[in-house]
């Protein structure tokens, strides 16, 4: 079926050949005749990803979402294995209540293990946990030549190390096995810090290695004695307490795509000083996981809220010894140009080697922000910020990525000659189309 | 509510999948019954993981199981020791409006399915819980049943009479502990309706409808529409004059 699909920046909309399964016996035949039709195919689970690297214009995309079942939970040691097309929301609603939570949580629960996997996504705790690609005990790929293949760190490591972080182009992730981490309880304690200065969130990082989450919020737009001011959020699983799943209380939702981007420079200024300012900026107490990990799927399709131009995402990550002054400049920069935006994480990694050979994480800082799509001029901010990033030996996220240039990325990523190797002939998306194409006009300007 | 024993009839389908999960939260046996051994099984194993006590599979169709209707229930409700506290009945085909106008045996196959033997499925169903003194019987009709429509009124007589005899039913259980559940979804989004465009505020996900049966159920309600805002709809459209009703190419 025809349809045009749309990634969570909404910057455009693209016609796919869509196919979504209901059981994972009939994927593999979907995807050869998607194969056929098109020429090639891309798994797309819950459209999180904010660029190009979930779409393939003109070709087949097959959507993993209906496959979601559980093979087997055991809940004397955590471990599960399930259908790539199982979100961690709806994982937890059967972990949960039994003491299980996943090892390690992106800032959405809307996201499926399949996609956990092809992104190798991080959160607050990757100082301690790594990525999510570390707790992955095996995964089943499904090879366009009909070939399911069992991957695991000590079987078929090399396409494992792959499909981690491989970004979908490996192969259709039909079944992933997971370690779960213990929990007594679904409520976490937290301790909310502001502080006055981006020179205070490194010191806070550092006082805080014992804590198992953590992460910042930063004020894009404060500049001079306040530059990069924020609230330093650090958080650890409550030893006792409920085991609920999910939070009492309604959602909110963004119905509809206001005409023009409600985030422009005065609202963003008076929510920024708001934010700064309000009493739980200082907050200390438990709440539901829910609260802390995922604030913003509380708001159903916040994405609208930036109109119908869409928004571009920015995630770095820089390595230690520059990363105060490139943290700074960067910060600098965004304030400078008035534009950026309410949502602006800022976190230190851990040392841990990488689960994938395209993993987006390591040792460093992680600075993340969207932009309104304001056309030339957002993208003109971008390719300042990459000369900053480029020059610190950093790397930006292809998860969040819709334009970065293919030379920002080859030096960021220094395995993906090795990669390339295990990628298969009929997978295919936008973002790797973009990568492999020679460097663009708009670079050499 | 834990220990409590289900017969689904119609197992694969994706409302009475997102049911089943419900219950096997809570601890329940289950037994499924639908054509597809193999999906069946997946869907067995993905309960037993999220909490079910038992999940057993029964392979026929439903629309014609080889048994016989009363052999064929007695063997379900055998495989949960004789007690059945809530039996879903949820199988059906969406059907070929045209074909079915061109084809009086295709016609007959679509109401045959979605309304002759579910009616026959739920008299054995009704008088098991009769039997048994209490139990709760949910049979999915269809807001297509309220008023015949040009573009599937086939689905619609089918699902409409089956909505009749369910109404049919609570009626002679009234004030008793056997309750029947009439259960009227609008557009959901599931495989069945993958030929329709979808998108909009009209279109429901089977988690949803499914929570909604859930807490009907436990209310003891007979009829239920889902989600809420098709009893509105509906009674718009039932009570739509027919000079203007003719008019319009729904």
């Amino acid at each position: 079926m025809r349809q045009p699909i749309k990634s969570w920046g909404n910057l455009a909309s693209v016609d796919h050949e869509v196919a979504t399964p209901a059981f994972r016996e009939d994927a593999a035949p979907l995807l050869s005749t998607l194969v056929e039709k098109t020429g090639s195919v891309l798994a797309h689970g819950l459209g999180r990803s904010y660029g190009d690297s979930p779409l393939n214009g003109g070709g087949g995309l097959l959507i993993t979402r209906r496959m979601d079942r559980c093979h087997a939970f055991d809940i004397a040691t955590g471990v599960l294995r399930a259908d790539a097309g199982l979100s961690l929301a709806d994982l937890h609603v059967i972990t949960v209540p039994r003491g299980w939570f996943v090892a390690v949580t992106p800032g959405t629960k809307f996201v499926t293990l399949g996609g956990a996997v092809a992104n190798d996504v991080h959160g607050k705790n990757h100082h301690v946990a790594g990525s999510f690609g570390h707790h992955v005990r095996a995964l089943g790929l499904r090879r366009s030549d009909g070939t399911l293949v069992d991957c695991a760190p000590d079987r078929n490591a090399d396409l494992f190390h792959a499909t981690i972080g491989g970004l979908g182009l490996t192969g259709l992730i039909e079944w992933v096995e997971i370690q779960l981490q213990a929990i007594a309880s679904s409520d976490m304690e937290v301790e909310n810090i502001r502080f006055d200065h981006v020179d205070r969130f490194f010191d806070l990082a550092a006082e805080s290695l014992d804590w198992p989450y953590s992460v910042a919020w930063v004020d894009c737009l404060s500049q001079g004695a306040s530059l990069g001011r924020g609230i330093f959020s650090r958080g650890r699983h409550a030893p006792d307490g409920p085991r609920l799943a999910q939070p009492a209380g309604a959602k909110l939702a963004v119905p509809l795509t206001p005409p023009i981007s409600l985030i422009n420079g005065l609202s963003l200024r008076a929510f920024n000083a708001a934010y700064y300012n309000r009493p739980s900026a200082t907050f200390a107490g438990r709440c539901h996981f829910d609260g802390f990990f995922y604030p913003l799927d509380g708001v159903h399709h916040w994405n609208r809220v930036y109109g119908p131009s869409g928004f571009y995402q920015y995630q770095c990550v820089v390595p230690p010894a520059v990363a105060r002054e490139a943290v700074t400049d960067l910060l600098a920069r965004i304030a400078a140009s008035g534009t950026g935006s309410c949502l602006v994480v800022l976190k230190n990694f851990g040392d841990v080697a990488p689960a994938g050979l395209l993993s987006f994480p390591m040792a460093g800082t992680t600075l993340a922000l969207d932009f309104p799509n304001q056309g030339q001029r957002t993208l003109a901010l971008m390719a300042d910020l990459d000369r900053t990033v480029a020059a610190a030996g950093g790397r930006l996220y292809p998860a969040k990525d819709a334009r970065m240039p293919a030379d920002l990325f080859a030096a960021g990523y220094p395995a993906v000659a090795d990669f390339k190797r295990h990628i298969d002939p009929a997978f295919m998306s936008d973002f790797w189309r973009r990568m492999e194409q020679a460097p663009t006009k708009s670079k050499q300007a | 509510m834990t220990g409590q024993t289900v017969v689904i009839l119609g197992a694969t389908s994706a409302v009475a999948e997102r049911y089943a999960r419900l219950h096997a939260a809570r601890g329940a046996r289950l037994v499924l019954a639908g054509r597809d051994s193999r999906r069946l099984g997946s869907i067995a194993t993905d309960l037993m993981a999220r909490g079910a006590a038992g999940a057993e599979v029964a392979v026929m169709d439903l629309a014609a199981p080889a048994a016989g209707f009363d052999a064929a229930w007695a063997d379900m409700a055998a495989k949960l020791g004789g007690r059945v506290d809530t039996a879903l009945l949820a199988y059906g085909i969406l059907g070929d409006q045209k074909a079915a106008e061109a084809d009086t045996a295709e016609m007959a196959r679509q109401l045959t399915t979605n309304m002759t033997s579910a009616c026959a499925w739920l008299t054995v169903a009704a008088n098991h819980l009769e039997r048994q003194g209490q139990g709760t019987l949910i049979a999915i009709a269809s807001v297509a049943g309220d008023r015949g429509r040009q573009s599937n009124y086939v689905y619609g007589a089918a699902k409409g009479g089956l909505a009749l005899f369910a109404q049919g039913m609570a009626h002679r259980f009234a004030g008793t502990k056997v309750k029947v559940l009439t259960v009227k979804p609008g557009f959901i989004d599931t495989p069945m309706t993958d030929g329709l465009a979808k998108g909009g505020p009209l279109w429901a996900t089977p988690e949803k409808v499914a929570a909604d049966i859930d807490r009907a159920a436990a209310k003891g309600a007979t009829t239920l529409y889902t989600p809420w805002f098709w009893m509105g709809i509906m009674m718009i459209i039932r009570n739509l004059p027919g000079a203007i009703f003719n008019r319009m190419k729904i």
